[in-house]
């Protein structure tokens, strides 16, 4: 097995494990983009101290980690509008759907919810017609 | 206490997308382009994520959470125009850049400029959906 599935499926085994704890000690659903969305638009504000400090550990940590392997990559498009545009789609699409790949894919497909499967298949459908149209047609990415 | 735990999932979450190369745009592209040199890494990522959540999923019967009242409702059986909508949208955003919300965040001290702009648009959409939002249910419950 190549070793980026190996390290992919510990790092899944990880992300799993945080959502697990959130769930059973919080009582909460780990979903990325409701986390945040409800700090932005208000609907979380009441649990501002908590949110705050999932997010906090979610910047922190991953940097400190990546500073002690010398460093990381995103390889992100230097391509500033297609960067504004897929942020304002991901932001847009995810508090709609009400749930991102961490809420409808982890959180959702575990527990055999319709929605969870449902926005799975569309976002991952979605992304793939997109790349396949921006970089094999257009080439902008 | 509930906000110390909240750090350490963070924490656990955000290495778990580091180590599992979530962080990496090319990855998650990769696996979303099935006609080009496709990546397989995503599976095994969801996959190793699903298998502690579906054993979570089963510890919630007849308990409560450690530091709540009650497990969240289970979900709505209604699909909805703005589920399909939004993970549409979602999934272009996604496809464009490489980065969903979660490894946006993890990545943001290596991300340079691109992955803070990309992290203050994905703010800006989150701020303009909600009047969206209404608008889409209300034409789902005219439908």
């Amino acid at each position: 097995m190549p070793m980026d599935w190996i390290m992919g499926l510990a790092g899944g085994v990880l992300i799993g494990i945080a959502a697990a704890i959130y769930l059973l000690v919080n009582g909460k659903v780990m979903g990325a983009s409701g986390i945040i969305g409800g700090l932005v638009d208000g609907s979380g504000r009441h649990e501002l101290r908590e949110r705050g400090a999932l997010i906090a550990g979610l910047v922190i940590v991953p940097a400190i980690a990546a500073l002690m392997m010398g460093g990381s990559q995103t390889f992100l498009t230097d391509n500033w509008a297609v960067i504004i545009a897929a942020g304002l789609l991901v932001g847009v699409g995810t508090r709609l759907a009400n749930g991102c790949t961490s809420g409808h894919g982890v959180c959702g497909i575990s527990r055999l919810s319709l929605r969870g499967i449902v926005a799975t298949a569309f976002y991952i459908g979605a992304g793939g017609l997109t790349v396949v149209i921006f970089k094999h047609v257009l080439g902008v990415i | 206490m509930r906000s110390f735990v909240s750090f350490i999932v963070g924490a656990l979450f955000g290495l778990g997308l580091l180590t599992s190369g979530m962080t990496d745009t090319t990855k998650v592209q990769g696996w979303l382009d099935i006609f080009g040199n496709w990546d397989p890494t995503l599976a095994f990522v969801m996959g190793g994520a699903i298998i502690p959540m579906a054993i979570a999923w089963q510890l919630t019967r007849g308990r409560k959470p450690v530091l709540a009242a009650a497990f969240p409702a289970p979900p709505e059986p209604t699909l909805g125009r703005n589920l399909v909508v939004g993970s549409t949208l979602f999934g272009m955003g996604w496809g464009l850049a490489g980065l969903c919300p979660g490894p946006a965040l993890a990545s943001l001290s290596f991300g340079g400029i691109g992955g803070l702009l990309f992290v203050l648009a994905m703010i800006a959409g989150m701020a303009i959906a909600p009047p969206i939002r209404a608008r889409l249910h209300e034409q789902t419950a005219a439908a």
